[in-house]
C-alpha cells in the first residue's frame, strides 16, 4: 500500500509534467479543452472518494459543484469579492452544504441513498432556477471574469496561464486525495465500504467517517465548481442538475471507480469526445446516451477494470 | 372563490396524470429496485406517438390506445434486452436508464423536431361546463374521471387478482416467489411494460392540454420522482396521495408564487425526506 501510493504520487507528477509539455505545443483552443478536462477530472476524483472508497453512490454530486460555482459567482458579482475570496467562499459554501446534505442522506443506504442525494440536488437546482433576484434564473450569471487576477506571474486572463493554475490546483488536490486515502482515515473508509457492521464492531464510528468523507468530497467538488465558473465566466442551474451528476458518475464508471487515474481517464475521454463529435454531427446527446448504456453493459468496472482483466489473462497464458 | 375551485380542479387533474406516471415508477422500483429515470421519456414518447397517430388517422381514441401500447413495447424491449442483463448492479441500472433518457430525447428531437406539438381534443370533449360561477374545460374533468378509473383498476389488479398477488409477493420475497415455481423474470418484464404503458397513457392524455416538447421528459420525471419520494417508493397508495399533493402544490405554487414555483415542490419533498426518508406511505 505504502509503495503503491508513492508510485502513484510520482505518476501524478509525471502526468502533470506531461500535460504541461503538451500544452506548450497546443493552440489556445486545445489548452482550453485541457483546462475543462482537468476541472471535470477534479470533480470526478471528488465523487470517487464517495463512490470508489466509501461505497456511497451519490447521484447528486453536482449540487456541491453548483453550490461552489454559484457562491463564488455571487460573491464576485454582488459582494465585490476578488478571485481568491470568491474561491474560498465557493469551497466553504460547498462544504457547508455537503455537511447539511450529508446529515440528511446518510440516514439511508444503497438505492435509497441514490434517490435522496438526487432529490436533495434537485432542491438546489430548483433554488438556482427559481430565485431569479439572486441567481438570474435559467439565464444564469455572466461576466464572472478572471482578467484582473494575477498570481506568481501568471495572468489568469490568458488561457495558457489559467490552464497552468488549474493544472497546479489539480495536481495538489489529487495528491492530497491520495495521501488522505492512504491514511488510516482512507483505510477505515474502505473498511466501511466492505462491511459497516464489522467496522462498528471494531469500535469505529462509521457514520462520522462517512460524513467526513461526504464533506471533503463536497468541498473538492465545490473547488471544481469555482474553477469552472472562472473558466467559463458563466454559470446556470444546469451546473447543479441531474445531467451533471450523472455525467460525472459516468466518467468514474467509464474509467474505473476506486482508482486514481480511472476518473481522470473517464473525464478526458468524455470531454474530448464531446468536442470531437460536435465537429462531426449534432447527435452528441444520442451518442452520450449510447455510451451510458454500453459502459454499464460491457465495462461496468471501466477501462482500468478491462485492463486488469486483460493483464491477468495474459499473465495466466504466459504462465502456462 | 372560483379562483380556488378552478385551481384545485386544475391541480387535481394534473395530479391524476402524475399518478399514472408515479404508479409505474413506484411499481418498477418496488419490484426491481430500478430508479427509472427514463420514465419521463416514456411519457413524452406516448405524447408524440399519440400526436403522430391522430395526425395520420384523425382519430383521437385510436391514438389513445395505440400510443400506450407502442410505449409498452419500447419499455419491454428496454427491460429485456438491457436492464435485465445488469439486474444485480443498482447503480448501473440507474445510469442505463439515464442513457436511455438521452437516447430517446435525441431521437424524438430528430423525428418530431424542437417545436412544441399538441394533440387535437376529440369533439365530444370540447367545451366547458359551468361550476359555481366559473367555466371549467370538460377535457380536464374527463381526465380526472378516467384517472380515477385507472387507479381503481390498478388497485383491483394488485389486491384482487392472482398476478397482483404474485407482484406483492415479489416485492416482499423474490426468492420465495421463484422457489414456488413462478416465472419471476416474465413478471418483471410485464410490470416494466405496464409501467411504461401507464406513462405512455399519461403522455397521450396530456397531449391536448400540456402538449409535447423537448425537455418535458426531464421535467415530468423529476415531478414523478418528487411524488414517489413524498408518498413512499413501492407503494401505490403513496403514489396516489403523493400525486394529488404534488399536483395541487405545483399548481397553486405556479398560480400564487411563480418566482418560487419549483421551490414549492422540492421543499415539501425535502421535509418528508428529513422526517421520514422512506416516504409517508413507504415501508422502512
Amino acid at each position: 500500500m505504502q509503495s503503491t501510493s508513492r508510485v502513484q504520487l510520482v505518476q501524478l507528477l509525471l502526468f502533470g509534467a506531461a500535460l504541461y509539455v503538451v500544452s506548450l505545443a497546443l493552440p489556445p483552443y486545445w489548452t482550453g479543452l485541457l483546462t475543462e478536462a482537468l476541472i471535470w477530472s477534479l470533480f470526478a476524483l471528488s465523487l470517487d472518494i464517495l463512490l470508489g472508497h466509501a461505497g456511497l453512490p451519490s447521484l447528486g454530486h453536482a449540487a456541491f459543484y453548483g453550490m461552489g460555482g454559484y457562491a463564488a459567482a455571487i460573491g464576485f458579482l454582488k459582494a465585490g469579492c476578488g478571485f481568491w475570496f470568491s474561491l474560498a467562499l465557493g469551497v466553504g459554501a460547498a462544504a457547508l452544504l455537503a455537511l447539511i446534505f450529508g446529515l440528511l442522506a446518510l440516514r439511508t443506504t444503497g438505492v435509497y441513498f441514490l434517490m435522496i442525494t438526487l432529490a436533495l440536488a434537485q432542491i438546489l437546482w430548483g433554488v438556482a432556477y427559481s430565485w431569479r433576484s439572486l441567481t438570474n434564473g435559467d439565464d444564469g450569471l455572466r461576466s464572472i471574469t478572471r482578467e484582473t487576477t494575477e498570481f506568481l506571474g501568471l495572468r489568469f486572463g490568458d488561457t495558457g496561464d489559467y490552464f497552468l493554475f488549474v493544472l497546479a490546483v489539480f495536481v495538489l488536490a489529487a495528491a492530497a486525495i491520495l495521501v488522505l486515502l492512504r491514511s488510516p482515515f482512507g483505510q477505515a473508509l474502505r473498511g466501511v465500504r466492505e462491511s459497516t457492521e464489522r467496522m462498528e464492531a471494531l469500535g469505529y464510528n462509521t457514520w462520522l467517517y462517512k460524513l467526513l468523507a461526504f464533506v471533503i468530497a463536497g468541498a473538492l467538488a465545490g473547488l471544481a465548481g469555482v474553477l469552472f465558473v472562472f473558466n467559463k465566466n458563466y454559470i446556470s442551474p444546469e451546473a447543479a442538475g441531474i445531467v451533471m451528476s450523472a455525467e460525472v458518475m459516468l466518467m468514474i464508471i467509464l474509467g474505473g471507480a476506486g482508482t486514481l487515474f480511472g476518473p481522470v481517464i473517464g473525464a478526458f475521454v468524455i470531454v474530448f469526445l464531446s468536442y470531437l463529435v460536435a465537429e462531426l454531427t449534432e447527435r452528441w446527446t444520442l451518442i452520450l446516451g449510447a455510451i451510458y448504456v454500453l459502459v454499464v453493459l460491457l465495462a461496468p468496472r471501466g477501462v482500468t477494470g478491462l485492463y486488469e482483466d486483460l493483464r491477468l489473462r495474459w499473465k495466466r497464458r504466459s504462465a502456462r | 372563490m372560483s379562483f380556488w375551485l378552478i385551481q384545485t380542479l386544475n391541480g387535481l387533474s394534473f395530479g391524476v396524470l402524475l399518478f399514472l406516471l408515479a404508479a409505474g415508477l413506484s411499481l418498477i422500483f418496488g419490484l426491481m429496485r430500478i430508479i427509472n429515470l427514463a420514465h419521463g421519456s416514456f411519457y413524452l414518447l406516448g405524447a408524440y406517438v399519440a400526436i403522430a397517430v391522430a395526425g395520420k388517422t384523425g382519430n383521437f381514441w385510436l391514438a389513445l390506445v395505440a400510443a400506450p401500447l407502442a410505449v409498452a413495447v419500447v419499455g419491454a424491449l428496454a427491460q429485456r434486452s438491457l436492464l435485465n442483463r445488469v439486474a444485480d448492479n443498482e447503480l448501473g441500472q440507474v445510469l442505463m436508464t439515464f442513457g436511455l433518457l438521452l437516447v430517446i430525447s435525441d431521437v424524438s428531437l430528430l423525428v418530431w423536431g424542437g417545436a412544441p406539438l399538441t394533440l387535437e381534443k376529440p369533439a365530444a370533449l370540447e367545451g366547458s361546463v359551468q361550476l359555481a360561477g366559473a367555466f371549467f374545460p370538460i377535457y380536464r374533468l374527463a381526465i380526472m374521471a378516467f384517472g380515477a378509473l385507472v387507479a381503481l383498476a390498478l388497485w383491483l389488479f394488485i389486491e384482487r387478482t392472482r398476478l397482483g398477488a404474485v407482484l406483492r409477493a415479489g416485492v416482499d420475497d423474490p426468492e420465495m416467489v421463484q422457489g414456488i415455481g413462478i416465472n419471476l423474470p416474465l413478471v418483471l418484464s410485464l410490470v416494466f411494460a405496464l409501467g411504461a404503458l401507464l406513462a405512455g397513457l399519461a403522455g397521450a392524455l396530456a397531449g391536448p392540454i400540456l402538449g409535447a416538447a423537448p425537455g418535458a421528459d426531464f421535467a415530468v420525471v423529476m415531478l414523478a420522482f418528487a411524488v414517489v419520494v413524498v408518498g413512499g417508493l413501492g407503494s401505490l397508495k403513496g403514489a396516489f396521495w403523493g400525486s394529488m399533493f404534488v399536483g395541487l402544490v405545483d399548481n397553486f405554487g405556479k398560480a400564487l408564487v411563480p418566482e418560487l414555483s419549483l421551490f414549492t415542490i422540492f421543499v415539501p419533498m425535502a421535509m418528508v425526506l428529513v422526517i421520514r426518508p422512506t416516504g409517508i406511505f413507504g415501508r422502512s
